[in-house]
């Protein structure tokens, strides 16, 4: 901590902080306030007499009513929390498994079967639609929700083994050894030691494959068409942006609503994403 | 309970690091053997083997009259007490020292009985419905130990279990660690790093080098009567002395003689170095096996030296002495008088005098 006069606190501590969390917060104040200001300021032009960007004097709830009555915004919703949960939960269980036998068994080329996972994380989205696409087609599962269940896990199991694969590596491999001379098999000792314990790190690996799924874009944009089946991220730009024509209000309403599920589940499980970060497992 | 037998075990890592040569051993039915060595010498290895953590590259491994080569850890009935405790930290005290018995399906009620028990034994009753953190590293190495007797198994495996306590609760527990072994009776095969606490608690010490075993015995024998060089200067503290001599018969006798001192080994001793006569050994003497000199001492056990370091430790005087080219610590009675510099006539006491083979180190 700082230490002397309290100015110095003030210099050096409140006020950078102040400054860091304006700087990350406006984003969502404009969409908020975007959202609550009725058309007639939004377009008002900057040398106006009466032009003010940051504040409103009238809020309305007009561009969120717009966005729920005559969007079929409740179902993207729907369709985003679905697919964000069931590819998170895929990836979930087969990251902690893999994360568990590349950081514990010893099997041949372990090392090298990792770094190769790592890689198959690296490549872009952007080329990795294109070959992907067939596979949808040749499948039939174009404009289904299996389409984004199926192929969020390419990029979300790499990045989870990856974590777990840390996390596991720094539990202590006494803990698991002791419960296997306690009388556990590697499969109970895993169950009822290794896992409890990792819990911080699950729920880390969790939370960042929900977000990344909830705001994916590419694929969703290419492998759904119809509006019913979109996600929020692309419904709400393909619906309210017709040509050059950009609904703001509504368009930030529906960013405002589509971040608040994420929101919840970030404050919800903030104490131990935290300590999932920094990887503390005390003996 | 059961013995357990090491039979001419071999464990190569990757094919490479060769961390345990032929390993030996026959652990009797309720003894308590310490394998002590310096670090890297293969002892946590060893232990690794006979638990099971660790495969066995050649060699056997008996438990009781079980090869156990191809048993996992569960079903060899042993308890470990690892040096980092291992406590599972998401469980209660209670749950930890119980979480053995319910992975055996043991009654509930047997559970309680025998949780009680231990913690009764290790006096932390009031311990129970903590968890691992809110414990001090005493109050964890007392669970980790309950951890290991509430199981009743055949044997206790113990790898350095005190080496993170400080210096006082380790010489508390380790007395503990004694008391315990004599009320439960249970075979035990101990490592450490620590020759004093090898010499405490073994009914049996094996010391081992480089993966070797260098000698096996009863902490006393091992003192008194060392094989060889290194488990010399191993045990005891502050260590053996050491000084290259080479051996000569002068006048009938057989002397061995180094830079700065004289030394005429007894009849019998000769006689086993007489082989030697006109080649090297290195010669041995303990500390507390030298004195001040008086009148009556044998010309040919004594030799003068100069003080260099006196450390007066209470119970004893430690006098750094040099004699020739030689470094020589004596530990004297603390009513000495002696300053800095004086010059000394020490002498050693005649059947304590120690000679090993200058090529094999092997004691003569
Ligand atoms: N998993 C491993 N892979 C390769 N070599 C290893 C492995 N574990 C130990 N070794 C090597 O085997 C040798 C013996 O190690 P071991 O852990 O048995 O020593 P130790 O006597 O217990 O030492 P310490 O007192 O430091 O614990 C060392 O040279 C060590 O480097
Ligand atoms: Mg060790």
């Amino acid at each position: 901590m700082i230490e002397g006069a309290a100015w110095r606190k003030w210099l050096f501590f409140y006020l950078p902080l102040a400054v860091f969390v304006i700087w990350l917060l406006f984003p969502f104040y404009w969409m908020a306030i975007t959202t609550l200001r009725p058309d007639g300021e939004l377009y008002r032009p900057w040398n106006a007499k009466n032009y003010e960007p940051f504040w409103t004097a009238n809020p309305t709830l007009d561009h969120i009513m717009l966005l729920l009555e005559e969007t079929l915004f409740p179902t993207w919703l729907w369709n985003t929390m679905l697919i964000a949960l069931v590819s998170t939960l895929i990836s979930l269980v087969c990251g902690v498994f893999a994360g568990y036998a590349l950081a514990r068994l010893k099997f041949p080329f372990a090392g090298s079967l990792g770094t190769g996972i790592f890689i198959t994380y690296l490549v872009p989205q952007t080329l990795l639609f294109i070959p992907l696409a067939d596979v949808i087609r040749n499948f039939r599962l174009g404009d289904t929700p299996w389409a984004l269940i199926l192929t969020y896990p390419t990029f979300l199991i790499p990045f989870c083994t990856w974590l777990m694969m840390g996390y596991f590596k720094a539990i202590p491999k006494e803990l698991e050894e002791c419960a296997r001379i306690d009388g556990a098999s590697r499969w109970k000792a895993m169950i009822y030691i290794i896992l409890p314990v990792a819990v911080p790190g699950i729920l880390s690996a969790g939370i960042f494959a929900f977000t990344l799924s909830w705001n994916e874009f590419i694929y969703a944009l290419v492998f759904l068409s119809s509006s019913e089946q979109k996600t929020v991220p692309v419904g709400v730009v393909s619906e309210l942006i017709r040509g050059d024509v950009f609904y703001w209000g509504p368009l930030m309403a529906g960013a405002l609503m589509g971040s608040i599920p994420v929101a919840l589940v970030y404050s919800f499980f903030v104490e131990h994403y935290v300590s999932g970060l920094t990887g503390s497992v005390k003996g | 309970m059961a013995g357990v037998s090491i039979r001419q075990v071999n464990k190569l890592y990757d094919g490479a690091v060769h961390a345990v040569k032929d390993v030996s051993l026959e652990i009797h039915d309720k003894e308590f053997v310490v394998l002590v060595g310096p670090s890297g010498c293969g002892k946590t290895t060893t232990l690794r083997m006979v638990a099971g953590l660790e495969s066995i590259t050649s060699g056997e491994v008996l438990i009781g009259d079980t090869v156990v080569n191809e048993l996992p850890p569960m079903d060899r009935d042993i308890a470990m007490v690892f040096q980092n405790y291992a406590l599972y930290p998401h469980m209660s005290v209670f749950d930890n020292m119980a979480f053995g018995l319910k992975m055996r399906k043991f009654a509930r009620a047997e559970i309680q009985a025998r949780v009680k028990q231990a913690a009764d034994i290790l006096g932390i009753h009031e311990l129970l419905h903590r968890k691992p953190r809110q414990l001090s590293g005493g109050q964890r190495q007392r669970v980790a130990l309950g951890r290991a007797i509430v199981r009743h198994p055949q044997v206790f495996l113990f790898d350095e279990p005190l080496s993170n306590l400080d210096a006082k609760l380790r010489v508390q527990m380790r007395v503990e660690l004694k008391k315990l072994h004599e009320r439960l009776g249970t075979t035990a095969i101990y490592v450490t790093h620590d020759q004093v606490e090898a010499m405490t608690l073994g009914d049996r010490v094996v010391v081992m080098k480089d993966g070797l075993v260098q000698q096996v015995g009863e902490p006393l024998e091992l003192y008194n009567a060392p094989a060889n060089r290194f488990v010399a200067g191993f045990l005891g503290s502050p260590a053996m002395n050491f000084v290259e001599v080479r051996l000569a018969e002068r006048g009938g006798a057989l002397w061995a003689e180094g830079d700065g001192l004289r030394i005429q080994p007894l009849p019998e001793q000769a006689g086993r170095l007489a082989r030697l006569n006109g080649g090297r050994a290195t010669l041995g003497v303990r500390p507390e096996d030298l004195r001040i000199a008086n009148g009556s001492d044998p010309e040919g056990l004594c030799f003068e030296a100069d003080i260099e370091v006196i450390e007066k430790l209470g119970a004893q005087i430690l006098l750094d002495t040099r004699a020739g080219s030689h470094t020589i610590v004596a530990s004297v009675e603390p009513t000495v008088r002696a300053r800095v510099h004086d010059r000394l006539r020490l002498a050693i006491n005649p059947d304590r005098l120690h000679f090993f083979d200058a090529a094999n180190e092997a004691a003569i």
